[in-house]
């Protein structure tokens, strides 16, 4: 039996979804068809004049083996962050939902780091690892290892992966939290009295039941990888040594704003939209089928 | 209520009567990029032309670094809210020539407004940066520098080499830090801005071309030239010292000045405007040298090039406010406001009759070292491989050539096979702005 809401005015639901979808033509439709726009032309920089060019500036960036390596990555990039900062989150959700004296505490404290900005948290990362006057770079030191994510580019990738994890780790374990704390008690405690480990219980029941929550977080993580990572790697690397932490959506900040190229920078942002809108039709087609609702 | 009603009253005329005061002054719109202690002097050179007389009043504005301030400028210009004057780096300049239509010329400002305006009065190889080839000045030189070589002579001491020696050519900093490195010194040479330093600086100083057509001056038609000999074989050197651990690389910016400041670095290239902080904070006894040449190389010592920025007039304002920015302009050049600036910060003084000033005011020796900025410029004649640097998208080609440094620094690349391939991904810039300020 479905339910169905019928409205007596035909013009009252359209006045309803009319808020939800100006926003979305204002933000989302408008600027994207200005990136289209703006990727099939070569203007100056103070746009006196523009050339129309077509596809040009798409066949310029995809000749460019810097920024078909910037694809990979990238991938590396969002992998690590997203697998890194789910699984710590829930990690530590798990841990949080078995504490009973003083959980408030736990969970705000848990919590915290969402609350700061992402520049913010660049630099915090850096002061620590700054190869001559950070703390964390001190002490490796002391334990014989020479820390310098100056030149060393996989040094570098780890910092900023784990700068942009610890942010997001926060707004994981919230909705990790959220998810667990959904799970009727009955399911879990029936299972104990059968004897299930807590270590079986979590595969078997709890995991599976969670798999909602995860399935929305993996989409959030990955589009927070790609589009808001941007200030960490700005204030930490600048994208390099040399392109080894240079992301695509970095990139397009570099082009567009301090490059002042316009035309290359658009088209990068198209070709991360329409990357993203595949990312996420696959994510729907493939995994969600293996979550339980 | 009625005591309330008459504050009110009161605070409302004082309102009015402060704003028709300042409403009767024209306002001249200043973005620039300084913070700090820099941004201190230039609230200071702002009061002090505003209480010299009333007809104008400048508002600074500071719009965060010079990359974010030259965003700032373009937007602006493109929502038709720019201001009267805008300082750009010299990285920018090409970008801000080109925009025509966009930006109104000081010598045209000059010649407009009537005012006095003697291009001859700057420093030569100040001024040529920001000149046309026709010798046409097109924006104002504000704050400008020039790399120098500083010394840690405690360091120098204790490795047992004299703190005096002579260190004006590269084969004795080399001879040097061979002494430092045996000593167990852990970081003999560190730079900043290495691309500005080391290879556009090097170029003008050994009377080498950077790119061709006198270095982008006469037509973005230009090409990147350093991956001759004399960039190759001074990138190859310094490459050779990163693997020994005699060149220690901090970071693409002046990451590296912390640690000289601190002490543990013995020699390090900077911009002679890096003398104040210096100055402030370092707890040994330091020295300024020239900056080091390769003796074996042809055309050198010739001149060092400036960076910095300038200060570009936009177009789209009324008679009677350029009129105020041209009196602006004439103020900043003054010799006092000039010389104060040179000796609070270590930039250049951009004319040189503050040059004279100062020595006249007895700061040179008083502060042995800082005129050492001034000689290295004016020492010759700027010739065209030493007048400057005038290439599109030059932030950008910046960025490719710290990129392709680093490889050098550790060790992935050889020195030829990195300025081969920085001078190839930008030459694709330079095409690609070429065709957008036809």
């Amino acid at each position: 039996m479905q339910k169905r809401v019928t409205f007596h005015n035909r013009w009252l639901p359209y006045l309803l979804v009319a808020p939800q979808v100006l926003v979305t033509l204002v933000f989302f439709f408008w600027p994207a068809g200005q990136a289209v726009w703006q990727s099939m032309y070569l203007p100056d920089p103070f746009g006196l004049s523009s050339e129309f060019v077509g596809a040009e500036n798409f066949t310029y960036l995809f000749e460019d083996p810097y920024y078909r390596a910037s694809f990979i990555t990238t991938a590396v990039f969002s992998t690590l962050v997203t697998l890194a900062s789910m699984s710590v989150a829930l990690l530590l959700a798990v841990m949080a939902d078995r504490v009973i004296k003083g959980s408030g505490a736990y969970r705000t404290l848990l919590i915290w780091p969402y609350a700061v900005a992402p520049a913010v948290a660049g630099v915090l990362w850096l002061f620590m690892f700054n190869p001559s006057i950070g703390v964390a770079t001190y002490w490796l030191k002391g334990l014989g290892y020479d820390w310098n994510h100056v030149l060393n580019g996989t040094e570098a990738m780890g910092l900023v992966v784990a700068a942009s994890a610890w942010k997001q780790v926060s707004y994981n374990f919230l909705f990790f939290l959220a998810g667990l704390q959904a799970i009727p008690k009955s399911v879990i405690e029936a299972a104990a009295i059968d004897g299930a480990s807590f270590a079986r219980r979590f595969w078997t029941i709890v995991f599976p039941l969670l798999s909602p929550t995860t399935f929305f977080l993996l989409v959030v993580n990955v589009v927070y990888a790609f589009f808001e990572t941007f200030a960490v790697i700005h204030t930490i690397t600048g994208g390099g040594p040399q392109q080894d932490t240079n992301i695509l959506v970095y990139k397009v900040f570099k082009d567009g704003f301090v490059g002042q190229d316009l035309g290359s920078s658009a088209a990068q942002s198209v070709i991360l939209l329409f990357l993203v809108g595949i990312l996420t039709v696959i994510q729907f087609r493939f995994i969600e089928r293996r979550v339980h609702y | 209520m009625f005591g309330k009603a008459t504050l009110f009253a009161a605070a409302t005329a004082t309102a009015i009567l402060t704003a028709t005061a300042a409403s009767a002054a024209t306002e001249i719109q200043w973005w620039h990029a300084f913070t700090g202690r820099l941004g201190e002097l230039v609230a200071e050179q702002i009061e002090t032309f505003n209480a010299s007389q009333d007809t104008y009043t400048v508002v600074g504005s500071h719009k965060g670094n010079y990359s974010e301030t030259l965003n700032a400028g373009i937007a602006a210009f493109r929502a038709g809210e720019q201001p009267h004057l805008l300082m750009v780096f010299e990285v920018g300049t090409a970008t801000m020539m080109g925009a025509k239509g966009a930006i109104k010329p000081v010598y045209t400002l000059m010649e407009e407004t009537g005012k006095d305006f003697d291009p001859d009065a700057y420093m030569g190889a100040v001024k040529g940066y920001y000149t046309t080839t026709d010798g046409e000045m097109l924006s104002l030189p504000y704050n400008s520098s020039t790399p120098v070589l500083y010394v840690n002579k405690d360091a120098l001491s204790e490795a047992g080499l004299n703190p005096d020696m002579d260190l004006s050519t590269w084969e004795n900093v080399g001879a040097a830090l061979d002494v430092l490195a045996e000593a167990g010194h852990e970081c003999p040479l560190t730079t900043a801005w290495q691309s500005w330093i080391h290879l556009e600086n090097l170029g003008a100083w050994h009377d080498t071309p950077f790119a061709t057509k006198d270095n982008g001056f006469a037509g973005t038609d230009t090409e990147l030239a350093f991956n001759g000999p004399l960039h190759v074989k001074h990138i190859g050197m310094m490459g050779e010292w990163a693997k020994d651990g005699k060149f220690i690389y901090a970071g693409r910016r002046n990451e590296g000045g912390a640690r000289f400041r601190a002490g543990e670095c013995a020699f390090f290239t900077e911009s002679s405007a890096g003398y104040a902080g210096v100055k402030k904070e370092a707890e040994f006894d330091f020295a300024i040298r020239p900056l080091p040449y390769w003796v074996t190389a042809a055309g050198a010592p010739q001149n060092t090039i400036i960076g910095g920025a300038s200060l570009w007039v936009m177009e789209g304002h009324e008679d009677k406010e350029y009129a105020g920015v041209a009196e602006f302009l004439n103020f900043l050049s003054s010799s006092e406001i000039q010389a104060k600036w040179h000796q609070d910060t270590g930039y250049l003084p951009i004319t040189n009759a503050a040059a004279d000033l100062t020595r006249e005011q007895g700061f040179y020796d008083e502060n042995p070292g800082t005129e050492i900025a001034g000689v290295q410029m004016t020492g010759k004649a700027p010739t065209g491989n030493s007048k400057g640097l005038r290439l599109g998208s030059f932030d950008q080609i910046r960025g490719i050539i710290d990129e392709e440094l680093e490889a050098v620094w550790s060790g992935d690349k050889s020195a030829q096979e990195a300025m081969d391939s920085a001078v190839e991904r930008g030459n694709v810039l330079l095409r690609r702005f070429e065709r957008t300020s036809k």
